[in-house]
């Protein structure tokens, strides 16, 4: 690796890190806008043209609280909770393969902080670690509120982890690959997984959906029927870390749920596209237009899902606990495992057929 | 007894197996709050819109000046022992030689107070006054204040401004009525305000 490809791979990385925190900055302010257009009404809009510079007033507001922490808390984990839930979600967001490739003097840039050949499974392993931050700041406050919020949020991150690990499988059976840009490349045009997937695709938003602590599943934070959960003794920037970090995971999983389902940056036509670009800009600028074109549609899809996710926010009642659980462990899993066994069955029994008929 | 046309027989009925499947349903919710999302807004942006809060809305009081510009009130406390609150405190005083132009008959109220933190704005003042000299005003209301000497308005705030003369249309909720027909008729387009008796 030589020296401009370093430069060229930190500015990747970091650009990454800038534009989730970025995106995550503005779903608090859509999300306030949207709620707002849905309950008839304007939502913010009076800081800045159209409330656009609420995200900035809310941090004004958090950074000038009272940054109290309980005289009997663990202090280093007290601070230690919200930095978890932050790192963790901002971590995932790093294989996320927003576009294809740039291309200028002879060098390939991947749009994706770090191409990894694992790349599912990274983020799996990093998503699960958001159950740290949350439980960490439930022991840390020295509360048996808090302590129990805590556990009722951990029990529903895991349990409604292993659901959707197993929605992926049939993912992973068809593109057998671990890697996202792969996962992506192979849905080409408009060649989608969500076309084969259609129950795999409900089951792993409805997981996500339980990820992100996001209405329907948000037990884990609601004040109003739980007074508060793991975060009951926090304030000011670090009440603000946690709700931040649920923002982070918003956008990444709607990323994921776009790259595995709704074929990224790929959309119908887009060979035709390409080729009329090369032919009219030459092949490096016209490759590149075309690149953009496609990081443009990946976000779309991206931001749609993120709509999504307020559009239920405003349409579903919250579930009551027990529900959730039974839904999590004796609907979804059992579906999960039914969905794989389908896909199994038809990828060793109909894809030789299907294939053997186009040959 | 029947509100409204909306009531529905509540039934206990098994779930047909649409029903039963949950997401149609979901969707269904799922359209209805989209539907929201592009309706018109109800929202009024309040400093800079305000309502129309219509003819025989009690805000702020008003203590009237006659035509020549002379205060109405003669300090006879009716609005004092009328208001249920106790808001309203008033010292009379004798008018001397030379005021005529300012207090219309001999007795004028030298101080008149109202405590805008126990008004209940009944309207009962106005009712009670024999001069037609209190009103609450049905266009201003009584401003935010956060300071104690805020609370107590006095004649400073209370008396009518010649320039800028307090006037309404209607003074009945049977007159609002009648002139709100009209208007929607397109039959009083401009009312000359009354004069007030």
């Amino acid at each position: 690796m030589d020296l401009v490809e370093f430069l060229i791979k930190t500015a990747t990385i970091f650009s990454v890190f800038v534009l989730t925190l970025v995106i995550a900055m503005y779903s608090t302010w859509a999300e306030r806008k949207v709620a707002g257009f849905i309950q008839d009404r304007m939502g913010p809009n009076r800081a800045g043209p159209g409330g656009l510079l609420q995200p900035l007033a809310d941090a004004g507001k958090m950074f000038f609280k009272e940054d109290f922490i309980p005289a009997l808390a663990n202090k280093w984990l007290f601070i230690a909770g919200p930095s978890l839930a932050m790192l963790t979600a901002l971590l995932a967001s790093a294989v996320i393969p927003f576009g294809s490739t740039f291309r200028f003097d002879g060098h390939e840039v991947a749009l994706q902080g770090v191409e990894s050949n694992i790349g599912i499974l990274y983020v799996f392993g990093v998503v699960a670690l958001g159950v740290y931050g949350i439980m960490v700041g439930g022991w840390a406050s020295n509360n048996k509120f808090s302590l129990l919020g805590a556990i009722r949020a951990a029990s529903q991150n895991i349990s409604y982890e292993v659901a959707m690990g197993l929605s992926l499988i049939a993912i992973l059976m068809m593109s057998s690959s671990l890697s996202l840009g792969e996962i992506v490349a192979q849905q080409h045009g408009a060649n989608w997984n969500i076309f084969y997937q259609p129950l795999g695709f409900l089951i792993f938003i409805t997981c996500s959906f339980a990820e992100c602590n996001r209405v329907p599943f948000d037990l884990p934070e609601c004040e109003t029927e739980l007074v508060g959960g793991y975060h009951t003794e926090y304030g000011s920037m670090k009440l603000g870390f946690y709700l931040f970090a649920e923002y982070i995971n918003m956008f990444v999983s709607s990323s994921i749920i776009s790259v595995l389902y709704f074929g990224g940056y790929n959309y119908p036509g887009m060979d035709w596209v390409y080729e009329q670009l090369t032919a009219a800009l030459g092949s490096q600028t016209g490759h590149n237009v075309a690149t953009l074109i496609g990081t443009a549609v990946f976000f779309g899809k991206a931001l749609f899902f993120v709509f999504f996710y307020m559009w239920v926010r405003w349409t579903i009642p919250r579930f009551r606990y027990d529900q959730l659980m039974n839904l999590g462990w004796k609907k979804l899993i059992p579906l999960a495992i039914f969905n794989i066994i389908i896909t199994g069955a038809a990828v060793l029994f109909l894809k030789p057929v299907i294939t053997s008929w186009l040959n | 007894m029947q509100l409204t046309n909306r009531s529905k027989q509540v039934s206990n009925k098994e779930m047909t197996l649409m029903e039963r499947a949950y997401l149609p349903a979901i969707a269904t919710g799922l359209a209805i709050t989209i539907k929201h999302f592009f309706a018109k807004k109800v929202t009024i942006q309040y400093p800079e819109v305000k309502r129309y809060l219509g003819p025989v809305f009690r805000g702020r009081h008003i203590l009237k000046r006659d035509a020549d510009g002379r205060e109405r009130c003669t300090a006879c406390g009716l609005c004092a022992v009328a208001c249920p609150a106790e808001a309203i405190q008033m010292v009379a005083a004798e008018r001397q030689k030379g005021e005529e132009s300012l207090y219309r008959e001999e007795k004028y109220a030298a101080v008149y107070e109202v405590n805008m933190l126990r008004c209940i704005f009944c309207g009962l003042c106005e009712e009670a006054c024999p001069k037609q000299a209190v009103y609450l005003r049905h266009d201003e209301f009584v401003p935010v204040f956060a300071e104690r000497d805020q609370v107590i308005w006095g004649k400073d705030l209370l008396v009518e401004d010649m320039n800028n003369r307090y006037t309404r249309e209607a003074w009945t909720k049977e007159e609002a009525h009648v002139l709100d027909a009209k208007r929607a008729h397109g039959e009083a387009t401009n009312v000359v305000p009354r004069a007030i008796p």
